[in-house]
This record gives structure tokens, sequence and C-alpha cells, in this order.
């Protein structure tokens, strides 16, 4: 396993005495998909939204490529690679699919202030989107709205966007979140090959796919880490089946 | 259903063949309005960069028209009186060139944009359009009180303003000036829509979260858009201070704010012509509803009613299929 990219360390966050993220320690390392899974209200958007910028840990830092980021803005952390997607689809809804892909190509290189230049037929920005189209299976339906794509072309949409990015690592708010068995197989497919490109942290719901995808888990539970290790060794562990009522969830 | 070029053109045709027409009927009045319509055409064009595209409702945009207006007042009335704007440290002598004044008029509000915007665009939605409107009230009553340039009796000035090489007292050629004005802005602001900075603006209206997480400032992206949409604003106060003659502390007003933005739903926000429309249709119903009753506004709003409830896109999205504008 290469070396981290992304490390979290020490994080805390308290709403009130609700203790979100209580001392969280995590590390994204290259080339791998590290899943972070836990019951409802375990702190995983607090801990995404601490990591993605939005919310600002009360201690402890976050470091991405080897820079401290926990004081900078959340633009300012796509910038440097870290490309996110959500879980309730997060795209401009009246643009076409090709403009949302664009968009995150101006945002990338830093292109907001170009005031005169036509941007939807500068092939600088049109060969690198149809290719990235072409990378999650979208480009032929490049020119339609997205609001008139299927929920799992949307998440597709979500991944090309997040591939704008140049990313260095993917946060990801449960992709397979709504997407049927034959959705969430290319899906899986996808985010397989993915990870040759940058290391991916996932957040997911669905077990089958975490169990499947993942090269190690960590499991939150009450802002605590409560395990990381790899997908044996966590589903061994007597303190996950615990806190996974009923060890139901956990495929054997 | 017409294409919306086709409408546009259409719409630019007639804005162009109503004062002509009139020029050969010899009805200078007729000229005068078509004058006001570009004049206000232009004011909404700016706020609709910011309303339209940006998706900032500004009630403050009588902010920047007003701005704009005693730009002209200010130095119009130095220069008829041949005083100085001021001596110390350096000699400010005031000016009748329009250029002069437009350059002046578009920096101040520019300025006053980036200022206001910086402050208001901490906030969004319901909390903006408040905030915009005190500092539009703000300024309103600075210049009621102000009493240099004439506080609340407002500031004649005799002689409008010299353009080279025209004779701007005759209609048909200020009219000429302001047409020409409108179609250089809306060229711009064509151009503006479809580079990289509209697309992220667009996508900044429609979705903020994702426009940040691809790396965008959003908060600094609209600021820009506020100043430039405050700048073309600040021209078309000037401007119609020109044409009156006249500027009082009522281009402040929240009125003018509110005029400014029924324009715009009124012909179809974020449509590149929809201030034109907006503008021309205003005008034509104040001067006959405005014939027929002296409560037309009544008749104002409840067309305004039936846009907002029935036809969204306004005139020109009545009128036109929706094309996608880029690509």
């Amino acid at each position: 396993m290469g070396e981290p990219i992304l490390s979290v360390r020490d994080v805390h966050k308290a709403f009130g005495a609700l203790k979100a993220s209580d001392g969280v320690s995590l590390e994204l390392r290259a080339g791998e998909i590290h899943a972070l899974i836990g019951p409802n209200g375990a702190g995983k958007s607090t801990l995404i939204q601490q990591i993605a910028g939005g919310l600002a840990p009360d201690s402890g830092t976050v470091e991405f490529v080897g820079r401290d980021i926990s004081g900078t803005s959340t633009a300012q952390r796509a910038r440097l690679g870290l490309a996110r997607t959500f879980q309730i689809s997060a795209l401009a809804m009246q643009f076409t699919v090709l403009e949302n892909v664009v968009l995150g190509l101006v945002g990338e290189r830093g292109h907001v202030f170009r005031f005169f230049r036509p941007v939807m037929k500068d092939v600088a920005y049109l060969d690198p989107a149809h290719a990235i189209l072409k990378r999650v299976g979208l480009d032929d339906v490049a020119h339609m709205r997205t609001a008139e794509l299927s929920h799992g072309q949307r998440r597709q949409l979500e991944v090309a966007v997040a591939l704008t990015l140049a990313p260095k690592a993917f946060l990801m708010d449960e992709p397979m979140a709504g997407l049927g068995a034959d959705g969430s197989k290319a899906l899986m497919q996808l985010l397989a090959d993915l990870k040759t490109h940058a290391p991916i942290l996932l957040v997911e719901h669905d077990m089958d796919a975490v169990f499947a995808l993942a090269d190690r888990i960590s499991v939150l539970v009450y802002g605590k880490i409560i395990a990381t290790g790899t997908v044996d060794a966590i589903r061994a562990n007597p303190e996950v089946r615990a806190a996974y009522l009923g060890d139901g969830e956990i495929p054997a | 259903m017409l294409r919306e070029t086709h409408l546009n053109a259409l719409i630019f045709l007639a804005l162009l063949a109503v004062p002509l027409g009139a020029l050969v009927l010899d009805q200078p009045f007729i000229i005068t309005l078509a004058t006001k319509v570009t004049i206000l055409a232009l004011a909404g064009v700016g706020l609709n960069l910011a309303l339209g595209q940006g998706g900032l409702v500004s009630f403050g945009h009588a902010i920047f028209f007003g701005l704009g207006g005693y730009s002209m007042g200010i130095l119009a009335s130095h220069a008829q009186s041949f005083t100085p704007l001021m001596e110390v440290p350096f000699v400010i002598p005031g000016t009748n060139l329009m250029p002069v004044i437009w350059i002046v008029a578009i920096a101040v509000s520019c300025l006053a944009a980036l200022v206001v915007g910086a402050l208001s665009l901490r906030t969004s939605g319901v909390y903006f359009i408040m905030v915009t409107l005190a500092f539009g009230q703000m300024f309103y009553y600075f210049a009621i009180s102000w009493p240099a340039y004439g506080g609340e009796d407002g500031l004649s000035i005799y002689v409008r303003n010299q353009f080279p090489g025209l004779n701007t007292l005759v209609p048909i050629q200020f009219f000429g000036l302001c047409f020409a004005v409108l179609c250089a802005v809306l060229f711009l602001v064509s151009r503006l829509n479809k580079s990289a900075f509209g697309l992220a603006l667009t996508g900044a209206h429609y979705s903020p979260v994702r426009a940040m997480s691809v790396g965008i400032e959003v908060t600094r992206l609209r600021l820009v858009a506020f100043v430039i949409s405050g700048g073309i604003t600040g021209l078309a106060g000037a401007l119609f201070a020109d044409l009156n003659r006249f500027v009082s502390p009522t281009m402040f007003s929240w009125h003018t704010s509110g005029e400014i933005i029924i324009f715009i739903i009124l012909g179809g926000v974020a449509r590149l012509c929809g201030p034109i429309a907006g503008a021309a249709a205003y005008i034509i119903l104040e001067q006959y509803l405005g014939g027929f009753s002296e409560y037309w506004q009544i008749y104002l709003g409840l067309i305004l009613l039936f846009v907002v409830l029935f036809a969204q896109g306004g005139l020109i999205g009545s009128l036109s299929k929706r094309e996608i504008v880029r690509g």
C-alpha cells in the first residue's frame, strides 16, 4: 500500500454536547479504496465536511498531499485535487451534461475570470470534457439536459465532474445510493478502475458494495473510529459486529 | 414559434424603426420615448447580469442608476457654472463631455458596487434583497439631505452634454447615441454570458455547492459580476440624467430599483433582450394606461401577477422557443 495522500489527525468537532467527531484519525493511501462505514448519526457527514471544507474542526488537522488544509476554503481544496461527489446530486440540473463537465474544467484551471471567449466552442475544454464523458460512459448523452438523465446517469456524471479536477483523491459520499442492481454494478466497475488513478475515500451504506470494493475499512461509531483494517479483519471484529446491531448488515 | 435570436433581431428592428418612423412623421415625443426605453433597457441589462445570470436579486440597483445620474449632474453643473469640482490638492474641473462623464459614472458605480457587493454578498436569499434595499435607502436619504447639489429638489442641467461630432439636442441624434451604447453593451454582455465567466456565474446560481466543489470561489465570482452589473446600470443612469437634463434623489429611490426589476420580469429573466422588451412594454403601458387611468399601476400589477404565475419566461419566453444557450 502506498504513501498517505490524505491524513485526518485527531479531529474534534462538537455541536453543543454532541461530539460528532471525537478524536478521529484516518489515512487514505495511494491506490486504495478506503471505506468509511458506521451507523446513522455516527458522524460520517460531519467528518466528510471537515475533509472537503465547509466545516472547520474544533481541533486537529486535515492534511492533503503533504499540506495542512484545515484552514482553506472548499474551492481551494478542490483546486488542490480533492474531488468530491455528493450524496444528493449537486449538479446544475438546467445545464447540459457537457456544460456540467466544462464547469468543472473551468474551476480546476482557475479560468473563471475569462470574459470574452465562448467557452462551449473552445476545443481546449471540449476535447478533455468529451474524453472524461467517454470514460464514464456518458458521451452519447453529452448534449442532454442534466435534469433529463436517469438517476444512475447522474451518479456517473457526478464522477465525471470529479474527474475534471485532475484529482489526487476522491471523496465519495454514498455514490451507490438509490441505484438499482445494474447501476450499482456498473458504478462499482468504474470505482475499481478509478482507484488506480487516485485513492477513494468511500462513505457507503451498501455493505455488499463496501465489502466487494474496499481495500480497507474504518468503522465510525459515536464520533470515534472503533476499528480500521482489511475487509477480513473488520468482518471478524466483534466490536464492529456489536455496533451493527443484529450482525445482519455485515455479509459473511 | 420564433427562435430567440430571431425575436431579438425583431426587437432591435422595432426599437430602431419606431423613432425613425417618428422622425418622418415629425413626432419628437415618440423619439424621446424610444430613447427612454433604450436607456431603461440598458439599466435592466446591467441588473439582468446579477439577477438573471447570477441569481442575485438586488433591490438596490437604484444606487448605481442614481450614482450615474449624479456623476453627470455634478460634473455638468460645475462645467455650467465654470467652477472647479475641487481645487486642493489638485484642480478637477467639471465637464460637459459625455465620454468623460460616462467613464466617471461607470467608475463611481463600480466602486460603489464593490463596497455594497462585498458587504451584501455575505448574505443570500431574502437577506440579500433586504441588505441591498437598505443600502439603496441610505443613498436615497443621503441625496435628499445633501444640500450642495440641490438636495430634495434635484439639480437641473440646462444644456444637454456634448458628444464629439453629434448635436445631442437633436432627439434622433441622442437616440442614435443611446442605441449605439446599448448595442455595444449587449454585444459585450452576450460574449460574457457565453464565456467561462458566464458559465461559472450561471453554474454558481444553479448549484453553488457544485461550483465551490470544483474550485470556484463563489463569493468572489459574484462580486465581480455585481461590479460589472453596477457599472452598466451606472452608465444608464448618466444617460437617463442627460435625457431629462435633470437629476433628483428619485433616481436613488427603491421605486427605481423595483422598476428595473419589473423590466426584467416583464421581458424575461436572464434573456439577453428581455430588458428591452420589458422596458418597452413598461413605457407603452405607462403612456397608454396612464392616459386611461391615473391608477394605471393597478393594471401593471395585474399584468405582473399574470407573468409571474403563468409566463415565467416573460415576453421573450412566451414569444420564442427555449434555446439551449451554450453548445
